[in-house]
């Protein structure tokens, strides 16, 4: 996947998000989000990518990555 | 005229109190109101009438239905006078009769016997031939009809002509323009003997202001006007009730038949969507059924270099199989997927997404909503808990103030706009929020009350500027928010939509709106009392399209607007099955019902039914799908009607996707910009070639009836299914009933449904269940379906698409009346008499300060591609702004448009562009290249035998 067109869907996420005062309520949307909308494969790739530094992610897009869980293992592999 | 054997009862449905009265010695009870012509054929006796007929109010023009009533003078017509509780009617007398023939026989000096093309379908002759005339004693030399200056036929529209010596003046065709229609194009002009049906300015109706709804067609009693289809093909042999397969009106039609062909389509009086009426595409535009680019023969080729190969559906079936298959086992489950189409039937979509997650083992699964209403699913669930709009189109009549957002429905969505002209023509007040001056700004007796004409990209800050005016001058209806709603949601969005930033004067900067006249339109919508809200794709299809979506469920719910008749939040979608195609389980991370995948109880019922393990994470979307082609993690798909390579955006980068595949198997009724990169092609067939269901957007769910055979032998669905069991997946289907029952089993807004009370009651609204067995017309009624309605905070992000001084024009698209979508319809039909290419609207200062003049050509480059466009200047379009449709392949309208995308949903932002438009004289070299392709090698297709 385009790392890049990754990172900017997360910011976009991010910037809808961020209008809550909250930061941390705004990083668990979307953490949320992704997790629920996001295929595995573009999972795994944005979460390497924030592993490595996570250039070009929003602070609020870098902590939702970060606290992505795994994908489940029983589909989508 | 309207069916044959169809029973018209002469004036409309009166909804008074019962009254009871004696008709030729027969005691009757009707409502009040109810006239006497309506009582008597309700009573079984109907009393002759030419200029009357029960779709448009009485007019009393022609004479004929006189009666008698005891204790009144004269002979009142029947048509204009109501019942009255103890009146006493006669409706035969010598003296009637006397008076009846003689006013025939007036009509007949002017439209001789035996003089309309079909005799059997005016209602002149028949009325004639039942009085016993013959031929009119008024007839001879220097008679009625030699004394009125002849008019030639006019043959200029392409589906109906206008005889002018059959017309007997009795304005039945103007009046359902006016009152059918709403669009005033046609008038009698002249008097006496000269007295005449004129188009506009007495023009011929192709170049008149006829929109062809063909509602005066249908209401003409003679053949003055009249199909040209039944000139030729004479009377059907038989007539089914089907649903019309254009946009998401849903409009209910009966397919007349003759000879094994459809001879001609009229609307269905019964159609709870349309109330009887149709437009230019869903009446006329039904030839493309049987064009001779029609596909009957499945072909397959092992690369897209490669000749097609015609071959059996075994062949091909197999050949799809075995390489998706092979894709598989080199790349995975999750390397192909599926696309489902809105533009095909519930059960065919059903079933694909079903073969996708059952037989291919995996949710890559995502349907052509994608790309035009997906943020309505996502906006309108979160804020009131259900993807669907709120209403029945019939709720427009009790609307005080309409809102129409990004939305011209005049163009998309003709039919509900006549229902909504209506409306306004009664004194309902209108607010016009769009960039273009839609036709609804100002059209006869239409005109808006406020246009707010905001710049490309900013809805958001209208939609937040409006809440601010109703949040901070107290127009909010608290009590109803108060029962109704999440309150710790309101009060953080009242707080944030107060704050001044977000005041129209803030905003009036962002979004070019005058604060002034936004506070007007809000207060107006806010005071109602009764305000619904209609939107389109200017609402969905921009990088904060969910957010939009959102914004107007706040603003609803903030004014008390949901729940009721008269109100709500309505999206007319698109296509014909939009809502259908979402219902259905055709998104990547639901099943039908809109049930997310990773939920144990919901998939573990479907692995029950389906008997086979499920995945509980999402798959890849559209465009998701084009960059793991990309990566090559995606290698094989199977589409069924979409041509994603002209419908969605950033062509060139679409297309790499496309070729970048190992297997694409498209299933459609024509080839097109897609089947280019096919490997497998697989005939589709029409609405006209199948059973079925199509879901409009009201959540109507109505019947499609299979009219004529398959052209290529198989229903899409029964293609679905020998694919599934060449998988390897058995599916037994024999009738789409059967699938239908399946998806009631399975999705708990559809379990009452089934053919059997679809034919039974006509349509069905989902939610149809056991709480609301007859289906649900209003949603949120008393409570919203989520429980509290919540608030969303709707900050305005704006687009990164930006003027520029390289770019510094905003391109915004559209669509016109006559084509639909990417044309692959309609551009094989007659409708290209009216729009035969995609033109660029300019505003005269644009093309002034670039040299430019009407209907020249012009560039159009933005950073993702370029295209050449015809030019038309019109103040339609604000300075600074561009638009154009998106009907014709060669226009490359998506070269233009980028990837950006809705942040919720991946919906394109078809409708904003930052743009250059530049005079030249030659096409793109895309576009060269194209036409060099095209005419080195024609596509390969079949003529239908």
């Amino acid at each position: 996947m385009n790392i890049e067109r990754l990172v900017a869907m997360a910011n976009d996420i991010a910037a809808f998000f961020d209008a809550e005062p909250d930061k941390a309520v705004a990083a668990e949307g979307v953490r949320f989000h992704i997790a629920r909308f996001w295929d595995p494969r573009m999972r795994r790739e944005i979460a390497a990518h924030a592993v490595a530094g996570g250039a070009g992610l929003s602070a609020t897009a870098l902590a939702a990555i970060k606290a992505l869980a795994p994908p489940a293992n029983s589909s989508n592999q | 005229m309207y069916a044959k054997d169809y029973h018209d009862l002469g004036t409309p449905l009166a909804t008074g109190d019962a009254v009871t009265f004696e008709i030729d010695g027969a005691t009757v009870t009707v409502p009040a109101g109810t006239s006497i012509m309506r009582a008597a054929a309700l009573a079984g006796g109907d009393i002759p009438k030419l200029c009357a007929t029960d779709t448009l109010k009485a007019f009393g023009s022609c004479r004929v239905c006189l009666v008698e009533i005891e204790g009144r003078k004269g002979f009142p017509a029947s048509c204009t006078t109501e019942v009255a509780a103890g009146m006493k009617v006669h409706t035969h007398s010598e003296a009637l009769t006397k008076l009846r023939r003689g006013v025939l026989e007036l009509y007949v000096s002017e439209h001789p016997m035996g003089s309309c093309p079909d005799s059997s379908r005016c209602d002149l002759e028949h009325l004639a031939h039942e009085h016993g005339i013959g031929e009119s004693r008024f007839a001879g030399p220097a008679t009625a009809r030699d004394l009125h200056t002849p008019k030639p036929v006019d043959a200029s529209n392409p589906y109906f002509r206008f005889d002018n010596d059959l017309c007997i003046v009795c304005s039945r065709c103007v009046r359902a323009c006016e009152d059918t229609q709403g669009t005033y194009a046609l008038t009698i002009k002249g008097r006496g003997l000269e007295s005449r049906v004129c188009a506009s300015e007495n023009q011929p109706f192709l170049e008149s202001e006829c929109v062809s709804c063909g509602a005066c067609v249908e209401a003409c009693p003679t053949g003055a006007l009249m199909e040209k289809s039944v000139i030729t093909a004479g009377l059907p042999q038989a007539a089914v009730p089907t649903t019309c397969a254009y946009c998401g009106v849903g409009c209910s039609l009966i397919a007349e038949v003759t000879d094994g062909a459809v001879s001609r389509m009229v609307p269905n009086r019964n159609g709870r969507a349309n109330q009887g009426h149709a437009c230019v595409k869903g009446r006329f535009a039904y030839g493309y059924a049987t064009h001779a680019d029609r596909v009957t023969r499945p072909m397959i080729r092992k690369r897209i270099t490669d000749e097609w190969r015609e071959v059996s559906w075994d062949e091909a079936v197999a050949y799809a199989a075995s390489e998706f298959r092979r894709i598989q086992a080199q790349h995975g489950r999750d390397s192909i997927g599926g696309i489902t189409s809105s533009r095909c039937t519930n059960e065919e979509t059903f079933l694909v997404q079903k073969l996708v997650r059952a037989a291919f083992g995996t949710n890559n699964v995502d349907t052509c909503a994608r790309v035009c209403h997906s943020p309505t699913g996502y906006g309108l669930k979160h804020t009131l808990g259900e993807s669907a709009g709120t209403q029945e189109f019939v709720s427009v009549q009790y609307a005080d103030v309409i809102m129409v957002i990004g939305a011209s429905p005049t163009e998309a969505h003709p039919v509900f706009a006549s229902q909504m002209k209506r409306r306004l023509h009664a004194g309902a007040k209108l607010i016009v929020v769009d960039p273009r001056g839609i036709p609804l700004v100002k059209s006869p007796h239409v005109e808006a009350d406020y246009h707010l004409r905001l710049l490309p990209g900013t809805n958001v800050a209208v939609i937040n500027a409006l809440a601010h005016v109703v949040v901070t001058e107290g127009l909010t209806k608290e009590q109803y928010i108060a029962d109704r709603c999440e309150l710790d949601s309101y009060e953080k969005w009242k707080k944030f939509v107060s704050d001044p930033v977000n005041s129209p004067e803030a905003m009036e900067q962002v979004s070019g709106v005058p604060a002034a006249a936004l506070r007007g339109a809000a207060r107006l919508y806010a005071r109602g009392p009764n305000s619904a809200i209609y939107y389109g794709l200017g609402v969905t299809e921009h990088s904060q399209g969910t957010t939009m979506v959102m914004g107007i469920a706040n603003l609803a719910m903030a004014t008390g607007n949901l729940g009721r008749e008269g109100v709500g939040v309505s999206p007319l979608r698109g296509q014909n099955n939009v809502q259908g195609s979402c219902d259905m389980g055709s998104f990547p991370h639901e099943y039908s019902g809109y049930r997310h995948v990773s939920d144990d109880a919901t998939r573990v019922l479907f692995e029950s039914m389906w008997k086979v393990q499920l995945g509980s994470e999402p798959g890849l979307r559209i465009p998701n799908m084009f960059e793991a082609a990309l990566d090559g993690s995606f290698r094989g798909i199977y589409i069924q009607g979409e041509d994603l390579a002209q419908s969605d955006p950033n062509t060139s980068h679409v297309t790499a996707a496309l070729s970048a595949l190992e297997c694409l198997v498209i299933q459609d009724i024509f080839h097109n910009e897609t089947s280019k990169f096919a490997h497998v092609f697989l005939p589709g067939s029409s609405f006209l070639e199948k059973d079925g269901t199509f879901t409009n957007a009201e959540r109507r769910i109505s019947r499609v009836r299979k009219v004529i055979e398959p052209l290529a032998g198989l229903a899409d669905w029964e293609v679905t299914v020998r694919l599934s069991n060449a998988l390897g997946y058995p599916m037994n289907y024999t009738h789409p009933s059967q699938i239908m029952d399946e998806i009631a089993a399975l999705t708990p807004t559809f379990t009452g449904v089934s053919y059997e009370k679809l034919d039974r009651l006509g349509t069905i609204q989902w939610p149809c269940n056991a709480k609301s067995p007859d289906g649900t017309p209003t949603m949120h009624v008393g409570s919203f379906v989520r429980g509290k309605g919540k608030f969303y905070v709707t900050a305005y992000v704006p687009t990164s698409e930006r003027t520029s001084s390289r770019f510094p024009l905003l391109l915004t698209t559209g669509r016109v009346l006559t084509q639909y979508n990417v044309g692959a319809q309609t551009r094989r039909t007659a409708n290209m008499a009216w729009h035969s290419e995609d033109r660029l609207e300019i505003h005269p200062h644009d093309a002034e300060a670039r040299g430019i003049e009407h209907g020249d050509w012009v560039g159009v480059t933005s950073r993702a591609g370029d295209t050449v466009l015809r030019v038309e200047i019109t103040e339609r379009v604000a300075p600074g702004v561009v638009y154009t449709t998106f009907h014709f392949p060669e226009s490359g309208a998506n070269l233009i448009t980028t990837e950006n995308s809705d942040w919720a949903t991946n919906c394109p932002e078809y409708k904003v562009t930052a743009v250059q438009v530049v005079k030249v004289a030659q096409p793109s070299a895309w576009q060269m290249r194209r036409e060099a392709e095209i005419f080195a090698k024609p596509p390969a297709t079949e003529r239908v035998t």
